[in-house]
């Protein structure tokens, strides 16, 4: 039973990890029908982002704020313009392919103008180990599962109590009408880009000390973020937490009491049970289709 | 114009046939491996290019082949038996991978796909006693028809560009009977296709299994060339880059696979030591595709075409509407 607890535990950290990225995938995919097969290697650009700014010398903290300005400017209104602006209007599967391509650009752009080899980095929260009523807990699990559920409530809240946040739902549901009642699209969804690139930013800083920094980390993490993201629903911007926790968690368990070698299929499992029996997610709605 | 496409098409297959026998080992291998991929995207690009049906987890039908043929032959079986079981088994698991695009399509098809590849990587991967695990099989041996060895690079080169000129005019006749208008069909309209009364279910599920059986085929002749294959070679990230060789091609093209296949495997073969760069070079141009020809490659000679065709109209417009002037004024 301790052990069960403690690979929940353990399985929450990094399931509430998947879920700041998940949670920007369906943020974009709601506001301007971007699928971001680029999503992991938006985490690995701004954990190398700190790596170069903490070889420099400076301390974390200010790497971390750095690295949000950049990947805002680069991940967030630069991708926005040169990538999906010009490809909006043939619809979905080109800008998909166009983000396939710039996920295998940044990812080779790292390892040939970098380093090919992980970067260390360090420990955000203490390594500290801790019992609570015989179950082991480390620091570090606590701190990243906190750390990333503040955030996402952050947003939540964002999004549903600042006028701001309701204009930005108002679009993803209703461009046209939005735009009616004099909101100013393009501004909010440029908004739904800086969250996601402030999300992946806030990612790199929890994964990275365990995953170290290295170009090719955001492969399994994207594809994570999008099960999640299907999972939980994605129409749906709380879908992407139960989602994510749930991945997480059941990844843990599985690896410790059915196979290690088979972790990666869990995620892949749910995710056809759920696309299978309930297609729009577990907190999603219908969408209908038209001819 | 058809009589110079003929002309081309004569010479390149000429090309095909004489210029490797000019090439040293090297070069017959990265030929035959052009010929291979061209097999395998040609199966790629009948489901994604004519069906319409967003496939990313092709590499797991080319391992499928690829491993069917290498395990038969350490049980000492012939390969003329490996190939075609290896192929039947594509046929059956593509008609079951089907399954889940009836129900979902676009992305979540694609990413149906892609964790199918990633579940069947694992297995490669893990189950030792089968596949080797991740020291994979060696020493795969080619094979030999009646007297025929085709042992030599060259002679297995010949092989390959047979069952590749096979294949192709296979799909070619395939494209051109109704089941190729029917999948053509699907991909444009699925409602209205299924209105019209094609069976969309049948034709869904048929284009993933032709499709997944050409990578079953085209595998079993890649394993038997490289003489040693391991999970590697058919992870997510090889489905993902056969999608972007039908993509750069031209999907829906007929020849779309050629091109897309050198761009994809002959080009970073030859460039092997700037790999890294060559792939970051490959990936912006893939996005710069995507905004300017989101067609493909293939389609340049269209928009040409489409272009001066615009032109003329608007010339012989003008030269109406000032032929009608005239006529008034005077």
């Amino acid at each position: 039973m301790t052990d069960f607890l403690q690979l929940t535990l353990s399985g929450m950290a990094t399931g509430s990890i998947y879920a700041l990225a998940a949670l920007g995938f369906t943020l974009l995919w709601q506001a301007s029908g971007t699928i971001n097969f680029a999503q992991g290697e938006f985490v690995m650009l701004p954990a190398f982002m700190m790596v170069v700014a903490l070889h420099s010398g400076l301390p974390l903290t200010l790497a971390f704020a750095i690295s949000i300005v950049l990947a805002v400017l680069v991940l967030g209104w630069l991708f926005k313009r040169g990538l999906v602006d010009p490809l909006f209007k043939y619809g979905m599967m080109p800008i998909v392919v166009a983000t396939i391509g710039l996920s295998i650009a940044m990812r080779n752009g790292v390892r040939a103008g970098y380093s090919a080899e992980p970067q260390p980095f360090p420990q955000v929260f203490s390594d500290k180990i801790f019992e609570v009523a015989g179950v082991t807990v480390s620091a570090g699990d606590i701190g990243t599962f906190v750390f990333a559920l503040l955030l996402v409530l952050c947003v939540q809240s964002f999004l549903n109590k600042t006028v701001t946040g309701r204009a930005m739902q108002a679009v993803a549901q209703n461009t046209e009408s939005a735009s009616v009642l004099g909101i100013n699209v393009p501004r909010m969804i440029f908004y739904t880009f800086a969250i996601n690139a402030v999300l992946a930013a806030a990612a790199a800083l929890l994964v990275t000390p365990t995953y170290l920094a290295k170009f090719d980390m955001g492969e399994g993490l994207g594809n994570k973020a999008f099960f999640a993201a299907i999972i939980g629903g994605f129409n749906n911007s709380r879908g992407a937490l139960l989602g994510g926790l749930i991945v997480g968690v059941c990844e843990n368990l599985a690896a410790a009491y059915i196979s290690p070698a088979y972790k990666d299929a869990v995620a892949l499992i749910i995710f056809m049970v759920v696309i299978l029996f309930k297609p729009q997610g577990l907190l999603g709605t219908k969408e209908e289709r038209k001819v | 114009m058809k009589k110079l496409n003929l002309l081309f098409a004569l010479a390149f297959l000429a090309a095909l046939v004489v210029v490797p026998s000019f090439l040293k080992n090297y070069g017959i291998h990265i030929f035959t491996t052009w010929l291979v991929f061209i097999m395998a995207t040609m199966g790629l690009n009948l489901t994604v290019g004519y069906a319409g049906q967003k496939s990313l987890g092709h590499a797991a039908f080319f391992g499928i082949g690829a491993y069917t043929v290498a395990v038969m032959l350490k049980a000492g079986f012939s390969f003329w038996l490996g190939l075609p079981v290896g192929a039947s088994i594509c046929f059956v698991v593509g008609l079951i991978l089907g399954f889940p695009a009836l129900r979902v399509q676009t992305i979540y098809l694609a990413f149906a796909t892609l964790g199918f590849n990633t579940a069947l990587w694992l297995v490669m991967r893990n189950e030792e006693w089968l596949t080797g695990g991740t020291f994979g099989i060696n020493n795969i041996a080619r094979p030999s028809l009646g007297g025929l060895s085709f042992d030599g690079n060259l002679a297995y080169y010949y092989l390959v560009l047979a069952f590749t000129l096979l294949l192709a005019v296979l799909l070619w006749g395939l494209l051109r009977s109704p089941w190729g208008k029917a999948f053509t069909a699907l991909r444009d309209n699925p409602i209205r296709a299924e209105s019209l009364g094609i069976d969309t279910r049948g034709y869904t599920l048929l284009s993933f299994a032709i499709g997944a059986a050409y990578a079953g085929i085209a595998g079993g002749l890649y394993a038997s060339q490289v003489q040693f294959i391991d999970p590697a070679l058919f992870t997510v990230g090889a489905s993902i880059m056969m999608y972007l060789m039908v993509v750069v091609g031209g999907p829906g093209y007929f020849l779309g696979p050629v091109l897309g296949s050198a761009v994809g495997v002959v080009l970073p073969e030859w460039l092997r030591f700037a790999q890294a760069w060559y792939l970051f070079v490959f990936g912006a141009a893939v996005v710069l595709l995507m905004i300017w020809l989101p067609d493909g490659l293939l389609s340049i000679p269209d928009r040409l075409r489409a272009r001066r065709a615009s032109r003329e109209a608007s010339a012989a417009r003008a030269a109406a509407a000032q032929s009608v002037a005239q006529g008034v004024k005077p």
